[in-house]
């Protein structure tokens, strides 16, 4: 199960006594199990602080956050999740990275090379499992990323803009993929982006956020059957309608 | 084979070439310019005295046998015991201290301002206290070695340990390793060996020239660094030579050796590593 409850959360930067920015203000939100929700807004709006608190890595102010009735105050291999930067740790290879995980849970190292191994084949990168992160292009660190992720089984894959820094063309590959591991493996994923394009080919819902302080805009639930049609007229519809949403923010 | 390391040595041509210039300059200054083998003595003479100390043989004590070896290997160990004492101690304290000021804010604001204090005093300043704390014997050598190189250990396992990318210790702890000495262990020291190689790297190097010094006070018989005064005493300049020539050779063997022990452990996952 992952059901993430996020319940009147706050997050306040100090920067000294007097002044401080408000990146979360009271936002709330449930999202059902293995559902996929994309988080978008204009940058600085809290999308990557909100994710971050969910993943226990930074905590809220004020509010709480709940995956499956349990509260989230510390990172826990439970919750899953792919950064933006290249995350990869560089002295081990692509095995011992996926590995990692499972042996801080205390596998023997034999069963968990045998476990990783179909990570690694769900991302299709057999044979680079001894290769190292320098060896690799950025399309290839970010799938070792998320096999990495997902050898912990977790209920919850939180993803911090994973695609930001693809090309376009293995920007698409990786969304298809990401599609087909997310049916395979049934979990939820928070996925934030500032890709329309991207939010629209992947969520189930969009969460729409407003410039700072961060609050929740509008929520837009997707009914467009996968796989989307990036060029097809109700995806550009429900392109254009997030666009001018998220142009409102932009002027402010 | 044979024809493989001939290439190798014509692809070395310039550097041949300009080393065996040196020499004769050398040769031809020090036989018809200055002509004084006390002044200058030339390559001939060094050479000659070389083969004195190889041939003549010292006694090593080693496990309760003496050991009968060439002189110059005999000063050679002892330089080595010597050096080693004083890079062990310092590698033992040097790195602690560093991992743990490099990782707790609050310890680095502890040990910052003694370190500062400290650092700059020249090692063989402290060879007063080196002999009244531990006397005259290898360990007092040690010491100053250890003073040289400490700073250099300690402060780049410090830089390794504080710039180790948040990314990474993020990462590992949404993987489920959270605990400090988990970090340490799997994050932080891999993350920061590199910089703490180059550290002990400088480290040799300044130990390396404390040598000298450490072993002029009388601590031993032998030492590389002894016989260059003991054969000043006795006017034996070509010796004297022959030591320095040992020293710096000597050192850059070791320099060279650590260096492609780094690389072959590095080279895996760290192309280009600059040290």
């Amino acid at each position: 199960m992952g059901r993430v409850k996020i319940r009147g959360v706050s997050r306040k930067f100090v920067k000294d006594e007097v002044s401080g920015t408000l990146a979360l203000d009271n936002v709330s939100l449930d999202i059902e199990d293995k559902e996929f929700v994309c988080f978008i807004g204009p940058s600085g709006c809290g999308k990557t602080t909100l994710l971050r608190i969910v993943s226990g890595l930074d905590l809220p102010d004020a509010g709480e956050v709940f995956v499956d009735n349990e509260r989230i105050l510390s990172p826990g291999p439970k919750r899953g999740m792919v950064f933006q930067e290249y995350s990869l740790f560089p002295w081990k290879s692509v095995i011992d990275n996926i590995i990692f995980g499972p042996q801080m849970r205390g596998t023997r190292k034999k069963d968990a090379i045998e476990e990783a191994q179909k990570y690694l084949e769900l991302v299709g990168l057999e044979q680079f499992r001894d290769s190292y992160p320098h060896e690799l292009s950025g399309g290839m660190k970010q799938r070792v990323a998320i096999a990495r992720a997902l050898a912990n089984e977790p209920e919850v894959l939180l993803m911090d803009e994973p695609f930001g820094a693809l090309d376009a063309q293995t920007r698409n590959t990786l969304q298809h993929e990401l599609l087909s591991i997310w049916q395979k493996k049934n979990i939820t994923i928070l996925f934030v982006t500032h890709s329309v394009d991207e939010a629209v080919f992947l969520a189930d819902r969009i969460v729409i956020m407003t410039a700072r302080p961060g609050k929740i805009k509008e929520i837009i639930k997707v009914d467009i059957p996968r796989l989307r049609d990036r060029t097809s007229l109700e995806v550009n519809q429900l392109r254009n309608r997030v666009l001018k949403l998220l142009a409102e923010e932009q002027k402010k | 084979m044979a024809r493989g390391r001939f290439q190798k040595l014509k692809n070395k041509g310039v550097e041949i070439l300009s080393v065996i210039s040196a020499v004769i300059i050398w040769q031809l200054v020090a036989d018809y310019i200055v002509r004084n083998r006390f002044f200058l003595p030339s390559f001939t003479d060094v050479a000659e005295a070389f083969l004195i100390t190889v041939s003549r043989q010292g006694i090593f004590p080693f496990m309760g046998m003496d050991l009968e070896l060439p002189v110059l290997l005999v000063d050679t160990l002892y330089s080595l015991m010597h050096f080693s004492i004083g890079l062990v101690a310092a590698l033992v304290i040097g790195i602690p201290v560093g991992m743990i000021m490099g990782w707790f804010r609050s310890l680095e604001r502890v040990f910052d301002p003694i370190i500062e204090i400290i650092r700059p005093i020249p090692p063989l300043a402290w060879i007063p206290f080196a002999i009244i704390w531990i006397g005259l014997n290898p360990f007092g050598a040690g010491f100053v070695i250890f003073v040289g190189a400490l700073f250099p250990i300690i402060i780049n396992t410090f830089t390794g340990f504080k710039s180790v990318p948040r990314i990474y210790v993020e990462a590992a702890k949404v993987l489920g390793c959270t605990a400090d000495h988990d970090l340490i262990r799997r994050i932080a020291i891999p993350s920061a060996l590199p910089s703490i190689a180059a550290g002990i790297r400088i480290a040799m190097g300044v130990g390396w020239m404390c040598l000298v010094a450490a072993e002029m006070f009388g601590v031993s018989r032998n030492g590389l660094g002894f016989k260059i005064w003991h054969n000043y005493y006795l006017h034996r300049m070509d010796f004297v030579l022959v030591y320095m020539l040992v020293l710096g050779f000597l050192g850059l063997l070791i320099d060279r050796a650590f260096r492609s022990y780094l690389e072959e452990k590095f080279f895996k996952w760290r192309t280009g590593v600059v040290m």
